[in-house]
This record gives C-alpha cells, structure tokens and sequence, in this order.
C-alpha cells in the first residue's frame, strides 16, 4: 500500500517510521486474530476483547467500526481514505460521533483486517476507541484559529496522544478514561464533563501550564469535574496526569462498573482524598522521567505552527459585496463564520445537521468534496467538531462565497451551526445495541418545528442534546434543552431537562417532570421555546431566562399547575 | 400465550438472522421460526449450538406476534433489527426488501 503523507501545512499528528511499523505490525496481529475467529480457534468470549481493543463493536444491524480521530484533527488525504472505505466496504456513509471520531455502521468481520491496513496507510487506527483505557483526546475545534486563544491545545492533546497510546499501565483501567483539553477560557471541548479536563493557560511571566479538572462526566450519574489543581506547570503535565491514573487505577472501584468511572473516586470518595493522593503520587513520581522536555514540545509545536498566511486587510470587500448581495449566503456567513487571528481569515463550520437529516452524517462523496475544498481553502486540513460538524479552520474571507456555493451544492450549506437545529443527538436506537430509545427522529422533528431561519434567530443560542440511553453518548445532561430516551415496556418515552450547559460555568440539567411519548415530547420542546421567548428579557439566553424565573413555569405549561 | 423467535447476529458479517422452521439461519423475520413457551428453551438450546460452531453470534429469543401467518417483533428494538434504520429506508434490511420488489 502506498504511503501518503499529509500536506505540508496541515496542522495534524505526523507519524515517524516507528509509529508505521507498530500500526503494521498491529493490522498483522489483527489479522491473525480474525483469521483465528473465522476459523474457530478463538471463541467470541476470547474474540470481544480483542477486537474491542482495535475499535470494532457488534450493533444492531452489523459490526460497527469505531475510527480515531485524534483531536479532532484530519488531514485531507486520510478524509478521502475514510470516503474510500465507506465507499468499499460500508454503505457510502459514515457518522462523526460526540468524541470527535468516525463510525462506520455496516462493517462486515471478515473484512477488517483490510480496512485495518487501508487506515494504517494514513497513520490511521481504531485503536483505544473503545475498552478501558484512554480514549481519544478532544479539543477545542477553533484551535490555533480563535482570537481568544491563550495556548494552542492542539500540542498538548498531541503529547497526550503519545502518552497514552498504548500506554502499558493504563490499558486495564477500572473503566474507560476520557480526556479533553482547551486552551481558551471560553470551553469549546467540553473539560468538565471528562474524566480529566485540562485548561491550559499562561501566568504573569507567559509560562504555560494547566489548570486540572478531575471527575467530570456524564452518564447515570454525572458530574462536573473538580478542580484538583489550578496550575500544573507545562513540564509537570504528564507526571501529574500519570499520578491521576495511577490514582485512579489504584482505587478505583472494579466491583461495580457504574461505579467504576474516576467521578466516583473523585465525588462520593472525597476530593480530598482524591486531590492527597494525587499530589503524594505526583510527588513521588516527579523528576527526570516524566519531565516533558522543552525540546519535544518544540517539536510537536512546529507540526501546529501557524499556516503560512498571507497578509491582508481585517476585512474583505469581496466577502461584505457578497453578503449584500446575496441574501442565503448572509445568513450561512452570519451563523457558521467565525472570526480568524489572523486578518482576512475566517473559520467555518459545516454543519452536518440539515433539517430532517442525520445528524453527524456524512456520505463518502460529502467528504471527498470537503477534503478537496479543504485542500483549495484551508490549507489540507479539517477538524471534527464534538458537536458533530466540521471545520474549516483557516479560510480567507475572499474564499468564502466560493467555498459556500460549493458545500450548498452538496447539502453542507446548512445555515444554522449554534442554533436550535444545531443539535446532537446519539445514533439511539436506530443503530446502538445500547440504546433504549431512538434519538434521531425526535431531532428530525425539533428540527423540522424549527425550520424557520428567522425563527431560529430569533431564538438565539438555545442547545438540544439527546440521548437514546442513560449512557448520554448524546450529551442531553448539558443541553439547555437535554432530552433523554427511555424505554417504558418496549415503548420510547422521553425524559426532558432544562439548564444544562457544557462551558467552565456549567451545570447539569434538571429533569422537568415525567417522561412523554415521542410527539408530546416535540411539542413539549416547542412549548419551552416559546415560554421562553414570552418571557425573556432583553439580551438574555435561554439560560439566562431560566436562570431568572426557575423551572417553575416551564413545569406549569408542560404539566399543568401542581 | 408468549410467542418468540430465536435471532443472533452472523459471525462473518454481523448480519441480523433469525432461526428458520428447518434450524437453519434466515435472512427475513418472516421467515423465522415460532416458539411457544414449551418449545423455545429447547430451541434456545439448540441454537446455541450455532455458536459454538462460530456461526452466529449472541443468539437471544424474543416476543413476537403473529400477524397473517408470519412473526412480527412485538419491541422497538427488534422491530430496528429485522427492517433497518427507521430514519434510511435505503440501508438494511428494508433497503433488501425493496431491491427485491423492484
């Protein structure tokens, strides 16, 4: 197989000979192990694991194939290697999930381990997709593109990529281990609702290091995450989070796997506790071993250096005739373009959410035409969003009319990135083995209520996260409006909280009151919308109003007064 | 009465089957076997062998009805697993279906 590297300014990973020669060795592991399956050498109960361990689930319908993604961060030559194994061996489509990776859902067994190597000929994996372990680092998809940016994260997920790749120790936690790292004070990734969620940040002399939130997560119980430590410093990183794990590893509980996550370590343990520990470990292991050297992070920032940009006027007279001009490009450009550092540049979101579509799909063809419009406009690269989209991180404002005809020709002009129809939902029962409820098409429907561009803006920033199971792959406890699928003797009910917020200041939803069956679960989600827009003041969101007048009211216009 | 049908997934491509009148693995729920409550423990059994010799895998019975003389999922969950994806008509085994008819 031949070899393809990324574009030279595509800020990605970058693979050296020993990285290529452990993914081939691992696909011929794979192989093997396959081959010994197939042949009934191997039982399933010896097989699972294994081909867990290489991110390949049994759903529903057929194997599901769990890609990494690292960070987020794709260059265009292994997009269209993605396109190309949708194309050959799954169904010409693929779903970008909540953690910045992609699933295939149609994967048949006996051909994996050449999907296995047609990912490893573009220093790709599966691996650590699944199991309990480290999973994929996320972050912030604007990095290295936001102008509120104090450090790029994307060095920092890097190292930790490295890290935690195959990480003896920590193949074996007590449960799965989810990390996320920004690098702004506006949250993008999400850290507080990871198991450890990391804010990296400058001091008064420029130094970097991290402030350390531990114990976030979702799921039956969820949390937010504690701060254990608001300053670690940049050459600490890795003994510190090596201390957590082995925490973590240590005490974490094995007995009961809804117990087992570092939340219940952290919150029902003590974060005292918890924090001692740490710092004793931290301590113990601090020195000449774990010290991040200066020299690596410098080589891992000159993979993230910024693009060569050209120079050129903050704003574009090309872009601001176009949005005069032409009035469905004003309203993509007003919602899915974001301001850039550098002037003359934006960044763009392509949102996978057209109204009544599946949200966080993406047909093979979708991502050859973005990998070939990345290649013309944004330097080779594109990053996947935990919100399920896309992005375009460094785009010239002069580009962006072209660019937008070119995604609004193929179903990717959708303008609604950050509004209500903007939202996540899990796969749900129309393709988890897990889920007690479908997600996609209650999202359909909100999606279809709210149809109405000008509605929409008028409605403003409003988040509908959903979930098919108390798993909430769907994010629906951080929703402002989070929904949650239940199963109420083999029928789908939906459970429905407000208030949820993913940022530093966030909080978990409250439940309203008793689930409703699918379409009184629509009009209940309409009904709260426009309670809200009755009774919002001035400039205030969602939140905010709700924040104001408690969940009172919205219980009384779903309920009826108590 | 609670009537099932006995389904796993295939091995070599994870394909949704259920237990055929002969025992052997059928494509399409209407073709799959009956069980009263007498009968599908046995069946179970039976099945299960399938397994051990690395032909399905996760065999499990279920409730059904039956309507015009062919099984029907009583729940969601394999009412999804017998047609496909609710939401694309075009994959699955609803998309087979189709393909036949045309």
């Amino acid at each position: 197989m031949t070899y393809l590297a990324p574009k030279r300014h595509a800020g990605v990973y970058r693979y050296d000979d020993y990285d290529r020669q452990f993914l081939n060795e691992r696909v011929a592991e794979y192989r093997g192990q396959v081959a010994r399956r197939l042949n009934g050498d191997l039982t399933e109960d010896e097989f699972k694991p294994l081909r867990l361990m290489n991110g390949l689930y049994l759903q529903l319908h057929a194997y599901m194939l769990r890609i990494a993604i690292p960070y987020g961060a794709l260059a265009t030559h292994q997009l269209r290697g993605l396109a190309r194994i949708g194309r050959r061996w799954d169904k010409g489509y693929g779903h970008f999930t909540t953690r910045q990776n992609l699933q295939f859902n149609w994967i048949r067994l006996e051909d994996t381990p050449e999907i296995m190597a047609e990912l490893a000929a573009i220093d790709m994996h599966a691996i650590q997709t699944s199991g309990n372990c480290i999973r994929n680092v996320t972050t912030d998809q604007f990095a290295g593109a936001a102008p509120d940016e104090v450090v790029d994260p994307r060095v920092y997920a890097e190292i930790l990529r490295q890290w935690s790749t195959i990480h003896p120790e920590f193949t074996y936690l007590p449960r799965k281990f989810k990390i996320a790292i920004t690098g702004s004070a506006n949250d993008r990734a999400a850290i507080r609702v990871h198991d450890v969620g990391l804010l990296a940040k400058r001091n008064a002399e420029g130094e970097i290091g991290f402030a350390v939130y531990a114990g976030g997560g979702l799921g039956r119980t969820p949390y937010l995450g504690a701060k254990i430590s608001d300053w670690v410093g940049e050459q600490d990183l890795i003994a510190y989070l090596e201390a957590i794990l082995r925490v973590y590893n240590q005490f974490g509980r094995r007995d009961n796997m809804y117990k087992a996550r570092i939340k219940i370590l952290v919150h029902q343990g003590g974060k005292q506790t918890f924090i001692d520990n740490v710092e004793a470990e931290f301590a113990r292991i601090r020195g000449p071993k774990y010290r991040l050297d200066p020299a690596i992070v410098e080589t891992i920032e000159r993979n993230f250096a910024p693009p060569p940009f050209e120079e050129l006027l903050a704003h574009s007279a090309t872009f601001d005739r176009a949005r005069r001009e032409d009035a469905a490009f004003a309203v993509w450009a007003r919602n899915n373009v974001r301001d850039h550092r550098a002037p003359g540049y934006a960044s763009v979101t392509i949102s996978l959410k057209p109204i009544g579509g599946v949200t966080g799909d993406i047909t093979s063809d979708q991502m050859d035409l973005v990998a070939d419009l990345a290649d013309r406009h944004s330097f080779g690269e594109v990053r996947v969003t935990h919100e399920q989209n896309l992005v375009l991180a460094h785009v010239r404002q002069d580009d962006l009319y072209d660019l937008w005809k070119a995604l609004d020709a193929a179903g990717l002009g959708t303008p609604n990135a950050g509004l209500i129809t903007d939202l996540i939902t899990c796969p749900g029962l129309d393709y988890c083995s897990l889920a007690n409820a479908r997600s996609i098409p209650i999202g359909q429907e909100i999606q279809k209520r709210f149809a109405d561009q000008q509605r929409q803006q008028e409605i403003g920033d409003l988040k509908i996260k959903m979930s098919g199971c108390i798993n909430a792959c769907g994010h629906h406890h951080l929703g402002a409006i989070g929904i949650l699928g239940v199963d109420k003797k083999g029928e789908e009910f939906y459970q429905i909280t407000l208030g949820g917020n993913a940022e530093l200041d966030g909080a978990i939803g409250d439940i309203v009151g008793a689930a409703l069956p699918p379409d009184e679960a629509v009009d209940a989600v309409e009904s709260i919308v426009d309670l809200y827009l009755e009774r919002r003041q001035p400039g205030e969101r969602f939140l905010d109003t709700l924040a104001r007048i408690g969940m009172g009211p919205f219980k009384e216009k779903l309920y009826g007064a108590a | 009465m609670v009537l099932k049908a006995i389904t796993a997934n295939r091995l070599r491509d994870g394909a949704v089957v259920w237990l055929g009148p002969q025992g052997d693995w059928v494509e399409r729920v209407e073709q799959a076997a009956v069980f009263d409550d007498a009968t599908a423990q046995p069946a179970l059994a039976d099945a299960a062998t399938s397994e051990a010799a690395n032909i399905v895998v996760g065999v499990y019975a279920f409730e059904v009805e039956v309507v015009d003389g062919r099984p029907v999922p009583l729940r969601q969950r394999e009412r999804i697993r017998a047609q496909g994806p609710s939401i694309r008509t075009d994959v699955g085994k609803q998309a087979d279906a189709l393909d036949r008819a045309a």
